[in-house]
């Protein structure tokens, strides 16, 4: 990080001419502003979901499904979205993150740069790019409509898995570049086959930067709601299965509800949108003190 | 790249071609690992490939069975007895909002970056990076929840008074500017893609070479002029690549353009009035009711979408990585 040093002490050499002092100030107002322009949408968004998501957010909320609640009956709640949206990001997880952590230590490890590691590589990148809509259409395609499958939680998680692993590869390769070779070498020396050093040795000393990339590509796909419409579908119940049958999700109840007219939905709405928030930023922010704790290793 | 170790460095030169090899040593442990990590990597070229294969696949009866064309046709009615699509309308909002939160984000962007880079107090510049990061952690249903909610509503003065003084443009024109439009779709995409472009931008400024700066400065450069000499030139190519990746993010970007657009057919150049969709926005509003042939409307016009970030995000990585060869 370069700050720049002051120019002010340049002008005590009377060199600066006042247009040239001018057009600088100008600048670095512009850039103050632009600042402070980015920070009116965060404050705004935050203040509005706590002010208006603030009223419903009580027990009734956190363990009451929308069953037989209609749009304009006041009560309610997002229990079943809730079970749904922890489900579904557990699933999509628990497949996620080995295939990503697996590719990662295939790309530093073993890759060496050779044209498989450099393809897989350039389409991770790739796969970063993918539209969340597309992640849920293909899932559409393959799942539901090829493999004949009905709307579950795991359709849904499919389709995060997707979201999830060009993030979680990127993460955990970043933090296996950080481990000194050093190490590596001093392992092998002491007679240590090659798998044996990158599970015992390696990845121990990449863990909680690979954990802080892990909690960080959760918390994304937690907020996800596009591939969810296409494949959970919806319903107003409480469904424990993932496997079979529609399942609730936080963002799809918050989608659903702020269709409704009735300001009694739009109120669940925005208290599903406060729960929601809560949780990624708690994740968020474990995932930061983590890092913050230990950083990987010292170069 | 930590990738050829020491130990395997000589025996890798010589069996270049021989792969499995050179990554094991013959350990069945080193065996079962190496095709474990390899194998993951190549799950996730299937996944690309099973991707592009299935769309196509889905969506070719569909596109069989429609008796308008498909690249030219505003209407949207895959569900009548006789389904009648095209991605016109949607093809124009797509790309019409996204260029224009292009446009809004891309100099915010960079004068975040360079906020935080250089005009920040130091001590202070990755709490500041966190807070705009924290932009990035908002999710897109919330965004849509507070662009129908909070921003339409102030929306409304900014369109009227743009149609005032910039009616005579065809694109502010129209006679009744409306909150539900192309444009606060575009408000609302310039803020979601502001972290992507800035925290690329930011890690473009903070490879500049720090002997440039230096030399403007003992030049006698005020701030802005070691920035516009020094930084700017150097971090041209990455900071158009940040904002086509910001661009690419913004086209595929669903919910939120959903929750802001009211759905109006046609295309209307006049985006201060209500109305527009876009690929992706359709497709959340119009699955629930879709027949078979309706899903595989949406899937073919989800393969455009995907064709148009692809090459858009392919692009933006190549111009960013091209940087690297001036370093």
């Amino acid at each position: 990080m370069s700050s720049l040093t002051t120019p002010s002490r340049a002008a005590s050499l009377g060199s600066v001419s006042l247009g040239r002092k001018i057009k600088d100030r100008a600048v670095q107002g512009l850039v103050y502003l632009a600042f402070a322009l980015a920070l009116i949408p965060l404050v705004s968004v935050l203040w509005t979901v706590v002010g208006n998501g603030a009223k419903r957010l009580d027990a009734d909320f956190l363990n009451h499904s929308m069953n037989g609640v209609s749009g304009r009956d006041t009560g309610g709640g997002a229990y079943h979205a809730i079970i749904g949206t922890l489900e579904q990001v557990a699933i999509a997880s628990l497949i996620a993150v080995p295939i990503a952590v697996l590719t990662a230590i295939y790309l530093v490890e073993y890759g060496a740069n050779g044209r498989l590691a450099r393809v897989v590589s350039f389409f991770v990148d790739v796969m970063t790019g993918i539209p969340s809509i597309v992640a849920g259409l293909f899932v559409l395609a393959l799942w539901l409509l090829t493999l004949d499958f009905g709307f579950s939680g795991l359709a849904g998680a499919l389709s995060l898995t997707i979201l999830m692993i060009p993030t979680v590869v990127r993460a955990t390769e970043e933090m296996l570049k950080l481990v000194p070779n050093e190490l590596r070498e001093a392992s092998y020396a002491l007679g240590v086959p090659r798998w044996r050093t990158i599970l015992f040795v390696v990845v121990p000393t990449a863990l909680t930067g690979m954990i802080t990339g892990i909690m960080l590509a959760v918390a994304r796909v937690m907020g996800e709601t596009a591939p969810l419409l296409l494949t959970i579908f919806f319903t107003k119940a409480i469904n424990t299965d993932p496997l079979s049958g529609p399942q609730g999700s936080l963002p799809t109840f918050i989608w659903e509800q702020a269709k409704d007219p009735s300001q009694n939905s739009i109120d669940r709405a925005w208290t599903g949108a406060l729960v929601l928030i809560l949780i990624i930023m708690l994740l968020n922010l474990v995932a930061r003190i983590i890092a913050g704790r230990r950083a990987p290793t010292g170069r | 790249m930590t990738s050829e170790t020491g130990v395997e460095a000589t025996a890798g030169a010589r069996h270049r071609g021989a792969t499995s090899l050179r990554m094991s040593t013959g350990r069945a442990g080193d065996k079962i690992f190496v095709s474990a990590a390899r194998g993951s990597g190549i799950v996730v070229l299937a996944i690309m490939a099973a991707i592009a294969v299935f769309l196509v696949w889905k969506a070719i009866p569909a596109l069989q069975d429609n008796k308008a064309n498909f690249l030219t046709a505003e209407e949207w009615n895959p569900n009548a007895t006789e389904p009648r699509f095209g991605i016109a309308q949607l093809a124009f909002g797509t790309i019409v909002s996204s260029l224009l939160a292009m446009l809004i984000a891309t100099p915010i962007a960079i004068g975040i970056a360079l906020f935080i880079s250089f005009y920040s107090p130091r001590r202070l510049a990755s709490a500041l990076g966190y807070v705009v990061d924290l932009l990035a952690a908002v999710p897109s249903i919330v965004y849509g929840l507070w662009g129908l909610a909070f921003l339409s509503k102030h929306m409304d003065g900014i369109s009227t008074f743009l149609n005032d003084v910039l009616g005579w443009i065809p694109l502010f024109g129209g006679d009744s500017p409306g909150k539900n439009s192309i444009f606060t779709a575009s408000v609302v995409l310039a803020i979601m893609i502001l972290p992507i472009i800035s925290s690329i931008t930011r890690e473009v400024f903070l490879q500049v070479p720090r002997a440039n700066v230096e030399a403007a400065l003992a030049l006698g450069a005020t701030r802005w002029e070691t920035i516009r000499l020094a930084v700017l030139p150097y971090g041209r190519s990455g900071m158009i690549g940040a904002s086509m990746l910001g661009l690419g993010r913004a086209m595929g970007e669903t919910i939120a353009v959903a929750m802001v657009l009211t759905y109006v057919p046609g295309i209307n150049i006049h985006l201060l009035e209500n109305g527009g969709a876009t690929f992706a926005s359709n497709i959340a509003n119009s699955f629930d009711e879709a027949t078979a042939t309706g899903r595989g409307a949406l899937i073919a016009s989800g393969l455009v979408l995907f064709a148009i970030t692809l090459v858009i995000n392919m692009v933006a990585r190549a111009v960013v990585a091209r940087r690297k060869e001036f370093v």
